[in-house]
């Protein structure tokens, strides 16, 4: 049986009419996710006797003619950012190069509860911070599409997993892109739902104000099981939110006659790439054609997003990243100097990469004495214009429609010694964060050189279902 | 603009042990870094409240209850350190 071209919904349908057993399946995902890993770079872990373990498990229910659950025995690749009890659990950092988690994050459980079969931990940038996975301590993950480019990140190994068929689904984080922008340079969906939607215990903090556990799949339909396995309220993340989670397969396929879909003028500027441009508006003009209504709205505030996110993020995340030190878990610095203090200096020292020392530093220093006001305050400020800005956009459409990112996939090495560069890459992801609302990328194309397009899709918060079916309309439309 | 002296104060406060190179390195860095901050800038937000929760949940609160459902023996084999007497050996904190 050819799996290149399986999906969530189709491998399921083979499993449950015996045309493959679970334990085959598994093998030859694992068998992509070996032979890719050489050359790719893509998992940090693979848990080959784990995943045969758990697939064993699917075939005996199969074989005593129980039924399956529609992830039971689906191969799946987990961020190496997200506890798996009994399965090293890295950060990509030095810092946890060893660290095995004893329990599992909510949304792990969630998914064992309902029959994973787990390949393995996929790789990312250090803690999650980058864009290009070039600051994982464990290398960076090249792109599938062409190794000389990057995959995106933070969860470049969770996109790159599903081009190459080594699982049928990934988990990933998004803080200010994380998910959406590797899915765009990969060519595969990556969606976050709304800020508080997806439990994120046992998920190793990197913003707490922004972060969303975000799954990635090979199409919307697939997404949206995904998304609706991990969404709902957990008592172990007091940001989960109260509300109801519908079922989002309801309304996937009732396309989008009707609605009224936002193009803002802010993210078709001359710095967006032309390529990217005509690619995304191709795609718009297709929603057009389904019956949508097209309205040019403003986001004025697009142009401050990067800096507020440069300011609240690093201040979140050096608060966050103060607990490693080495004491309990961790790495133990190997020079551990004289008294408790040089043993903090040493094992944080030689514990954490670069950017996250770059991070921890800029964080440091915008919550310090004396600049607090100037810089954490007035992003927080600048938080609210963003939101405004949103709520102001959808009074008028039911939806907003962009770039997920300016360009497509760079060339690994090209921004690395330039931080700020790397940062810009994430404008248009940055602001739905800010707001909290749900978005998702979608392929819509690829350019002159083969890479992948990603458009974004975003919608008021709570309205995932609203999300999903805009992205099924186009999915559906150029299939 | 950021100097070598605030880059070594900084560390110091995040515990942050630095090799002279980085301390040069990240000097221009964040000044680069702080040079595109000054955008913020442009914008008047004297009459603008500050936003840090975006869903609006306001004190979440649960019942107390004492949770057994952490081993102690299972948590001490997930550190690599080292340990003694069920305990994980630590750096003396108070000199004699």
């Amino acid at each position: 049986m050819d799996i290149s071209n399986l999906t969530i919904e189709s491998a399921h349908e083979a499993l449950k009419n015996k045309e493959i057993s679970c334990v085959d399946m598994t093998k030859a995902f694992l068998d992509n996710a070996k032979k890719s890993n050489d050359e790719l770079n893509i998992f940090i872990t693979i848990s080959e006797e784990e995943a045969l373990q758990q697939a064993l498990e699917v075939d005996k229910k199969i074989a005593a003619g129980e039924e399956i659950g529609i992830l039971e025995g689906i191969p799946v690749g987990i961020k190496d950012l997200i506890n798996t009890k009994g399965v090293r659990t890295t950060c990509a950092s030095k810092m946890l190069d060893d660290f095995v988690p004893p329990y599992d994050a909510t949304v792990v459980k969630k998914l064992r509860d309902l029959g994973m079969v787990m390949i393995g931990k996929t790789n990312l940038d250090e803690f999650a911070c980058g864009v290009s996975t070039e600051h994982s301590y464990y290398g960076v993950t090249k792109n599938p599409h062409n190794p000389e480019y990057v995959s995106g990140g933070s969860s470049g190994g969770s996109a790159a997993a599903l081009v190459v068929n080594s699982c049928l689904y990934t988990l990933g984080t998004d803080t200010g892109g994380s998910v959406r922008a590797p899915a765009s340079f990969c060519g595969i969906v990556g969606m976050k739902g709304t800020y508080g939607r997806v439990s994120r215990s046992g998920v190793t903090a990197m913003a707490s104000s922004l972060d969303t556990v975000a799954p990635l799949a090979k199409n919307v339909r697939d997404t949206a099981i995904v998304f609706q396995a991990i969404a709902g309220l957990d008592n172990l993340d007091s940001t989960t939110l109260h509300a109801d989670v519908p079922n989002y397969l309801e309304k996937i396929e009732n396309g989008v006659s009707g609605m009224k879909i936002g193009i803002p003028k802010e993210y078709f500027s001359d710095d967006t790439d032309p390529e990217v441009k005509q690619s995304v508006m191709d795609a718009v003009k297709e929603l057009e054609k389904q019956g949508a209504e097209i309205v040019n709205i403003s986001l004025p505030s697009t142009k401050y997003a990067v800096a507020f996110y440069y300011i609240v993020m690093p201040a979140e995340l050096s608060a966050n990243l103060a607990r490693f030190d080495g004491i309990r878990f961790g790495h133990r610095p190997k020079n551990e100097g004289d008294g408790l203090v040089d043993y903090y200096f040493n094992a944080r020292g030689e514990g954490f990469g670069d950017e996250i020392k770059r991070r921890i530093m800029v964080g440091t220093y915008v919550l310090s004495a004396g600049y607090k006001d100037a810089y954490y305050k007035k992003a927080q400020k600048v938080r609210t214009l963003i939101i405004r800005d949103f709520e102001e956009a959808f009074q008028k459409v039911d939806a907003i429609v962009g770039p997920t990112v300016p360009y497509t996939a760079f060339k690994i090495g090209d921004k690395i010694s330039d931080p700020l560069m790397m940062y810009l890459a994430d404008v248009l992801t940055i602001p739905v964060s800010a707001a909290g609302c749900p978005a998702i990328s979608v392929p819509c194309g690829k350019n002159s050189k083969g890479l992948p397009i990603g458009m974004q899709i975003a919608v008021p918060q709570l309205e995932e279902s609203r999300l999903f079916q805009i992205a099924r309309a186009y999915e559906k439309s150029v299939s | 603009m950021i100097s070598k002296d605030q880059v070594k104060h900084v560390a110091k406060l995040a515990r942050l042990k630095l090799t002279d190179a980085e301390i040069e390195r990240f000097a221009g860095q964040l000044s680069s870094i702080f040079d595109y901050m000054e955008v913020l800038n442009d914008i008047d937000t004297s009459y603008v409240v500050e936003t840090s929760q975006v869903t609006g949940l306001e004190n979440v609160t649960e019942e107390d209850e004492i949770c057994k459902k952490v081993d102690g023996a299972k948590l001490l084999l997930s550190s690599k350190l080292p340990k003694e007497r069920k305990q994980i050996l630590v750096k003396q904190v108070i000199s004699q």
